[in-house]
């Protein structure tokens, strides 16, 4: 039984590391005073500074809308794609998939310096894409797409084709085919792949910081807000996304464990 | 329509958004402001080698760190109750949800000369020890961002294993130190592999966290590139040519790693990992 | 089961971003016409401690938004317009980089008569060096480089700091410094007594060895960050602007500031529109706006800097009006130097030595080709070993 007690004491050092600095983010966001290390008191005044402060709820809103969009987009398209990538030849899948995998394994600095270079160059030649939300939304699109395709593909291999085949049999429209047998079927995957995007996205900063022109979003606001006079604001508000974070995994995990029961 | 053309929206996207820009880094690299063909930015990018040395430096310094620590906690999972496992992969994963540049900054406020960490010192009546702005408060910011990319793939290679083999391992008299290096670290490997690469890639390219935590002093190739494209010197001709070798640095290290992962390379296995 | 699941899941999630992305549309919701203005962090009055906030003020009054970003130095100022793309209707660089946009037809050139409160403006800022013909700027504040030091950490008296302060051993690694290269050499070159817009490279060369010198010393590279460092007392000194001193010293009473009496440079921030805005007549409104003595005053109060319009200045308190450190005596004045744009190769020969003072001695190509070489070897090892094993299996 020694080494239990080892384990205990490694995972809880684990832990401890991984959890400190959120630990400390989060009681200092309710200090009294500015200082981020000497504390003098409970307050919740950043909090009601946090929500009367126009920019962030402005990069806030921008963030989620930029997420919502590209994800949604990047669901569609990459599913959709799927499809088609099945049915391929193996030569063209094998080149797709690694042309696939280039935003995944490229570091994130240069795909964003590429994107800006061709915002910049199709500005400048052909007066479309200035760096703006579009352009945000276009990127965000383009890095969260493999992981789409990745999430949905595995997914669709699994199923059975026959039954697609079976269904048209039986005098089902192809269309109404795809929805009622195969949609189903990778939901899963398409459920897992979206919520991937969405948070890639929310999360982003250094694809945005090269590619947002003057748009801001929430990581552009916080990286702004950390080479200025840093104010507890920026407690305040890792506190809330931890604890909505928290919360939705909480929830869906709850839920999973029932299921099991 | 066929359905085989299904696909052609993404080729599309693909193609304008991820085969074009690379071209642009391309071209930008070898030519200069007027557009002529030119060798003259690789020859800039060689005055700044010892950047690249230190990035690739701390980043294998930071992947080691990250294996060494990663490791033994991902096995210690997968020894804990499966009901339980969920729950602790859960809690690994929380803390990537939160924004790496408030995690970051996080560390900035313990780091710092009169930071937590050092006022926690000087009660135990040690003298204050900077920490920050050192390239060991650097590796500390990259272990820490990228350690949950080094567990996950640990963790599911381990799962997965079968448990009936390591006990076969044992009854045929295998001692715990043959069962780990016979038996688990091979079939942990594909784990290890895309660990490696996971946490190998993002700390040599990383910016913001030497600039953070190393002082502005302490700059990695990120910054540099960052500093070439919207920074203090203004030089994409400069900055292309440095993505560019900077790429070419990731892609032979990811081709190397690849070569590790003796896994089914057949086609139908792509994407289903 | 399952997927239920991830039915539920799936809608929670869709209806919590509806239902948030439209209180925040509420919250947020703007007219037609949003201004993009560009200015320096902790450049404007923005509503805390019970200040103006003077963006808003201007929404208020003239129904147009102002989406208001900020930059580090004009050197990432020009990065940003220069990729193009980002179009700021209003931006407010400092009196070198105007000169040097000028030169590059990047700015617009301003209808005065749409600036009524231009008049405000002293005679002592208008047609300066950086827009001699006076037709692309609106000067919207000045003032000095000084020291800032903390009176614990530094035994020195105050008449005793200057400049080489900063290159002193005993206080290495508390010294902080400017993370743009036309500041931080600027410091060196009056240290060595040479001109800040000096037109020869080997004065440069000096002036970048002294700096690599003093780099062993220096705790960080930083710009608007020395507000933290300093008032935390992470740092002991730290060259800045002397429109911070008012906040800095109220933050921590410990610290002083000092301008130098060798000499110092003085510099010019002014609002200017650049060739590719969108809405410049009312970029124009924003500019006249800010020329309100009412408004400038404000402004001036909560961000410190010194006003150019005297109408503004009679306005505050008199104790900051007659402030030394922000209206120092001609004395301290006759002896500050104003930088101007400097050739375009010569810049790019200053940036490269700046890149180098950063990442210390500079690397040999051999080693970074080393490397390439050494990995693509490594590869062909690893590639080999491999198919030998897959055969001997």
């Amino acid at each position: 039984m020694k080494s239990k007690l080892i384990y205990k004491i490694y995972m809880s050092l684990a832990f401890f590391f991984l959890y400190s600095p959120l630990l400390v983010l989060i009681i200092f966001s309710f200090n009294e005073s500015k200082s981020r290390n000497v504390w003098s008191g409970f307050s919740l005044k950043w909090y009601l500074k946090l929500f009367s402060d126009k920019e962030i709820l402005h990069a806030i809103f921008n963030t989620i809308v930029v997420a919502a969009v590209a994800s949604i987009l990047a669901t569609i398209i990459g599913t959709i794609a799927c499809l088609g990538i099945l049915k391929l030849n193996k030569f063209s899948k094998k080149l797709i998939m690694s042309i696939n995998n280039i935003p995944i394994v490229n570091p994130e600095s240069v795909t964003g310096v590429g994107l800006m270079l061709l915002f910049v160059f199709s500005y400048n030649n052909f007066k479309i894409l200035r760096p703006g939300i579009f352009t945000l939304i276009l990127s965000h699109t383009t890095f969260c797409l493999p992981y789409v395709v990745l999430s949905v593909l595995p997914k669709l291999r699994q199923i059975n084709q026959y039954i697609y085949e079976a269904a048209q049999d039986l005098g089902c429209a192809p269309f109404k085919a795809f929805f009622k047998v195969i949609l189903p079927d990778i939901m899963p995957g398409i459920a897992s792949g979206m919520v991937m995007a969405f948070t890639l996205s929310m999360d982003d900063f250094v694809i945005s910081y090269f590619t947002s022109g003057t748009v801001q979003t929430l990581p552009i606001a916080i990286y702004s807000m950390t080479r200025k006079v840093v104010s507890p604001e920026i407690n305040a508000i890792s506190t809330i996304l931890f604890a909505v974070v928290f919360l939705l995994l909480l929830a869906a995990n709850f839920k999973q464990v029932k299921i099991y029961k | 329509m066929k359905i085989k053309n299904f696909s052609i929206v993404y080729i599309l996207w693909m193609l304008i958004f991820t085969i074009i820009p690379m071209a642009l880094i391309f071209i930008f690299a070898f030519t200069d402001k007027s557009g002529e063909f030119t060798l003259e930015n690789f020859f800039y990018v060689g005055r700044y080698s010892n950047v690249f040395l230190r990035s690739i430096g701390l980043g294998a310094i930071s992947t080691i760190v990250c294996l060494i620590l990663g490791y033994p906690l991902a096995y210690i999972i997968s020894k804990i109750s499966v009901d339980k496992q969920n729950i602790v992969i859960m809690l690994i994963m929380l803390p990537m949800w939160i924004n790496f540049l408030l995690r970051t900054y996080a560390w900035m406020t313990i780091l710092e000369n009169n930071g937590l960490l050092n006022r926690f010192l000087s009660i135990l009546g040690v003298a204050p020890i900077s920490f920050i702005n050192t390239s060991g408060a650097v590796v500390l910011g990259m272990v820490y961002n990228f350690l949950p990319y080094m567990i996950l793939p640990i963790y599911s290679a381990i799962a997965k294993i079968d448990k009936r083999i390591v006990e076969a391992a044992q009854d045929l008299g295998a001692g715990k130190c043959n069962v780990f290096l016979k038996v688990l670290l091979p079939l942990s490997l594909p784990g290890v592999i895309s660990g490696i690469t996971m946490v190998f890639v993002p700390a040599v390219s990383t910016f913001i966290i030497s600039k953070m935590l190393g002082g502005g002093a302490n700059i990695l190739i990120g910054d540099l590139i960052e500093m070439q494209f919207l920074g203090s010197t203004y030089n994409p001709h400069l900055g292309s040519a440095i993505s560019f070798v900077l790429m070419i640095l990731i892609f032979i290290s990811i081709g190397i790693m690849n070569q590790f992962d003796d896994s089914d390379e057949d086609l139908d296995e792509v994407g289903c990992k | 089961m399952k997927k239920k699941l991830f039915f539920f899941i799936f809608i929670f999630f869709l209806s919590f971003i509806v239902v948030f992305s439209f209180i925040l549309y509420k919250n947020s919701q703007k007219s037609k016409i949003t201004i993009n203005v560009y200015n320096w962090g902790e450049y404007i009055s923005d509503g805390s401690n019970g200040a103006l906030n003077v963006n808003e003020e201007f929404t208020k009054r003239t129904g147009i938004y102002v989406n208001y970003s900020t930059f580090q130095s004009n050197e990432s100022l020009f990065a940003k317009i220069q990729n193009g793309g980002a179009k700021y209707d209003v931006i407010i660089p400092s009196d070198y980089m105007i000169s040097k946009m000028i030169k590059m037809d990047m700015l617009k050139k301003l209808d005065f008569e749409k600036i009524p409160n231009y008049s405000h403006i002293d005679e002592s800022f208008r047609s300066l060096e950086y827009d001699p013909t006076n037709e692309y700027s609106v000067p919207y504040t000045w003032g000095l480089v000084g020291i800032f030091y903390n009176k614990k950490l530094v035994d020195e008296e105050e008449k005793n700091i200057n400049w080489n302060i900063l290159w002193n051993k005993k206080y290495s690694g508390k010294i902080l410094m400017f993370d743009n290269p036309r500041d931080a050499f600027a410091i060196s070159q009056i240290r060595i007594g040479i001109s800040l817009n000096s037109s020869k490279k080997s004065e440069w060369l000096k002036a970048a060895n002294d700096l690599k010198q003093q780099k062993p010393l220096v705790q960080a590279y930083v710009m608007d960050q020395i507000f933290d460092k300093m008032s935390n007392g992470e740092a002991a000194l730290a060259p800045y602007y002397n429109g911070d001193a008012a906040t800095l010293l109220e933050r921590n009473k410990d610290i002083g500031f000092v301008i130098p009496k060798e000499g110092t440079n003085k510099f010019v921030d002014a609002m200017c529109i650049p060739k590719n805005a969108e809405h410049p007549v009312e970029a124009l409104a924003y500019i006249n706006f800010m020329c309100d003595p009412k408004i400038a005053a404000e402004n001036i109060k909560y961000i410190g800097y010194s006003s150019p319009e005297s109408a503004a200045k009679s306005q505050l308190d008199p104790k900051v009006a007659n402030n030394k450190i922000c209206y120092p005596d001609d004395q301290v004045l006759k002896n500050a130097q104003v930088f101007t744009a400097l050739p375009d190769e010569l810049n790019a020969f200053i940036d490269s030595l700046w890149v180098n003072i950063k990442t210390g001695e500079e690397g040999n190509p051999f080693a970074l080709i080393a490397v390439l070489i050494g990995f693509i070897l490594l590869y062909l090892i690893v590639f080999l070993l491999k198919k030998k094993k897959n055969k001997t299996v």
